[in-house]
């Protein structure tokens, strides 16, 4: 890569510069003496200003970036909103469909637009949401509901959300990722590819605070989580995980946590496959084997191997931009960016290669890694114009590596052909086909 | 500054946050577990008592709209199906990702039923709906014979096709790579 200066993009100069005047009276009365063709004369916009009120509804105004003014609604100054011009939105996953897992017609999973997330939070409205049943959700008064332990321990106890909230609490950035993240030579974009997992700042109290209140009995070797939904999702885990660094979480990024990502609670098992992460948590028993219950049955395989690789999250990284169905404006500077993350703990370092594979560059981390948490890299590029593909792999804090799908299918003894699926979920290198005029596709087999 | 020093040690060992617990909650009743345990462990100790026929089963599939979406004896229909088309003599993990033949434990069935069916009125099946059900489709696919009836002793007594031919879950460890000497 030469190093040539980077291009500005993006960035004007300002041309012919005049003086911005203070006040909007101001504005008004040297108006008439700006450049050609304003006119302001008539009586619609002036009478409130002669009034000298703060009437902010103005017609184009004479400077290059006058623009309307938005009245501040009520909603708008109680709950506020994005700009009507921010378009990105969730779509159905898998891309196009609008049945998954079956056919009644309703959209289970919904995927989160990761290619237009700026830093590590995913905004809570966009948050990816993967349900059991439907695009339905329980509306739980938060007055009425509770959450109970019990099971393997000295005492079975029952609190309300506010019993919850006056235990020391927690703050966290966690990711969660659906185990239907895999990316294959079909998706168009990041979002169709990648768009199962969100990262977010969750608030509650470890739910090893809340084992020890009921006096853990040495007998317990697992723990049930219960949702209060219609169909009680149920998964079993660890009672290691539970009392490593499990939350029962009533916040996401400041607020409630939102009904679709499981209000008023939820647990949050950071680094573990989405589905353990239990919404609209009512109960926790704690038990002395493996009870096998609902989602168990779906997570039984035939082999060890699976089904270690279908539970706790291996290394990932993408590049989020620029990304499939985006367009290089022309060759020139461009900042490359993206998210790792890793369910095995915090994300060590991540490379970047921009050409094909062949030599890889130590990527920047935005900020400082946190466990089991989104981090965004980024690594400054000077595209010279030519074809090429752009990809990022990463390791975590615990030497593991993030793979090609072609490294997974020698190490699994499996020819590396089209449609080869890989055990797990899938934790491989995405690579984008850059060509000549910049488009940006699928870099996939 | 040093009494005051002392003077907050000595608050400290006397402060409740000390204590073993934080004494948040209340002690939950047990006729409120009863209600609200419906985890159904392999050995069945949380069953309720009731009891249900295969004959009643095969009433109750039809009944509670079960077959709308399973199809006919839980073949053929949209949602998953119940009935392996494979027989017991073909090997399991190659008859399917069907519940009441590749559910390691009888009482697996009964959890999920109870739980999560049908869809829409979830939580409504009694208990003797339950082993009803579950005896129906357990018979369907060949698992107990006509006759047997199901209650809280027979269920988790059930042997399943499936065995211990399944993998357990690994020892998870915080901080360890997610399978041993896998490098990705």
């Amino acid at each position: 890569m030469t190093s040539k200066p980077p291009v500005r993009i993006g960035i004007r100069a300002p041309t012919n510069p005049i003086e911005i005047p203070k006040t909007r009276r101001e504005f008004f009365k040297t108006g008439a003496t700006l450049a050609g063709g304003l006119t302001l004369a008539s009586g619609a916009v002036l009478p409130a200003l002669a009034e000298g009120g703060h009437d902010h509804t103005m017609a184009a105004g004479g400077h290059e970036n006058e623009s309307p003014m938005i009245l501040g609604s009520a909603e708008l100054v109680q709950y506020g909103s994005r700009s009507p011009f921010e378009k990105s939105v969730r779509i159905p996953h898998p891309a196009g469909s609008t049945a998954s897992p079956d056919t009644f017609g309703k959209m289970f999973h919904i995927a989160s637009p990761i290619g237009e997330f700026h830093g590590t939070i995913t905004p809570s409205s966009l948050h990816y949401v993967a349900t059991t049943r439907q695009s339905y959700m329980p509306e739980i008064d938060p007055a009425k509901h509770t959450l109970t332990i019990h099971g393997v321990v000295d005492r079975p106890l029952t609190w309300t959300l506010a019993d919850l909230k006056r235990f020391p609490s927690v703050s966290r950035l966690h990711f969660l990722e659906c185990s239907g993240n895999r990316h294959g030579p079909q998706n168009k974009n990041v979002q169709e590819s990648h768009g199962m997992t969100s990262c977010a700042e969750w608030t509650g109290v470890l739910l090893s605070t809340l084992i020890k209140e009921c006096g853990l009995k040495t007998s317990a070797k697992w723990f049930v989580a219960e949702g209060a939904e219609e169909v009680k999702g149920a998964s079993s885990m660890p009672i290691a995980k539970a009392m490593d660094d499990v939350l029962v979480a009533y916040g996401m990024n400041g607020e409630a946590v939102r009904p679709q990502n499981g209000y008023p609670l939820r647990i949050v098992v950071p680094g573990f496959e989405g589905i353990f992460s239990t919404k609209y948590l009512r109960r926790i028993k704690i038990v002395d084997r493996y009870y096998m219950n609902y989602n168990d049955y779906g997570h039984l395989t035939e082999t060890p191997t699976d089904a270690a690789l279908r539970y706790q999250i291996g290394p990932k990284s993408i590049i989020t931009r620029p990304s499939g169905s985006q367009t290089l404006a022309g060759p020139g500077f461009y900042e490359i960016t993206g998210l790792a993350w890793s369910g095995g703990g915090a994300i060590k370092s991540v490379e970047v290669s921009t050409d094909g594979g062949a030599s890889w560059k130590r990527a920047e981390l935005k900020s400082a890694p946190q466990r089991m948490a989104h981090v965004r890299f980024s690594c400054p590029w000077n595209w010279d114009g030519k074809a090429t593909s752009i990809m990022s792999r990463c390791t975590d804090e615990v030497g593991q590596k993030q793979p090609t799908l072609e490294q997974v299918a020698k190490y699994w003894n499996k020819p590396y052909v089209k449609g080869y699926t890989m055990p797990g979920l899938n934790n491989s290198v995405m690579p984008w086909t850059i060509a000549q005029d910049g488009r940006i596709t699928n870099g996939l087999l | 500054m040093v009494s005051f020093r002392l003077a907050a040690v000595a608050l400290l060992l006397a402060s409740p946050v000390l204590a073993e617990t934080y004494g948040i909650g209340r002690q939950t009743t047990p006729e409120e577990l009863k209600r609200l345990d419906i985890s159904i462990g392999p050995e069945g100790d949380e069953l309720p008592v009731g009891r249900g026929t295969v004959k009643d089963g095969e009433a109750l599939f039809e009944e509670k709209g079960c077959v709308f979406c399973h199809g006919e004896q839980g073949a053929g229909g949209s949602a998953p199906a119940l009935k392996a088309e494979k027989g017991p003599e073909a090997p399991i993990w190659q008859r399917g990702r069907i519940l009441p033949v590749r559910a390691p434990f009888a009482t697996t069935v009964w959890d999920y039923i109870y739980r999560a069916m049908p869809l829409g009125i979830e939580g409504t099946l009694t208990a003797d709906e339950t082993y009803a059900i579950t005896a129906y489709l357990l018979y369907v696919n060949k698992v107990i014979p006509e006759s047997l009836v199901l209650d809280k002793e027979s269920l988790p007594k059930v042997k399943m096709p499936i065995g211990k031919n399944y993998a357990d879950l690994p020892d998870w460890k915080p901080k360890t790579p997610r399978l041993k000497g896998y490098p990705y």
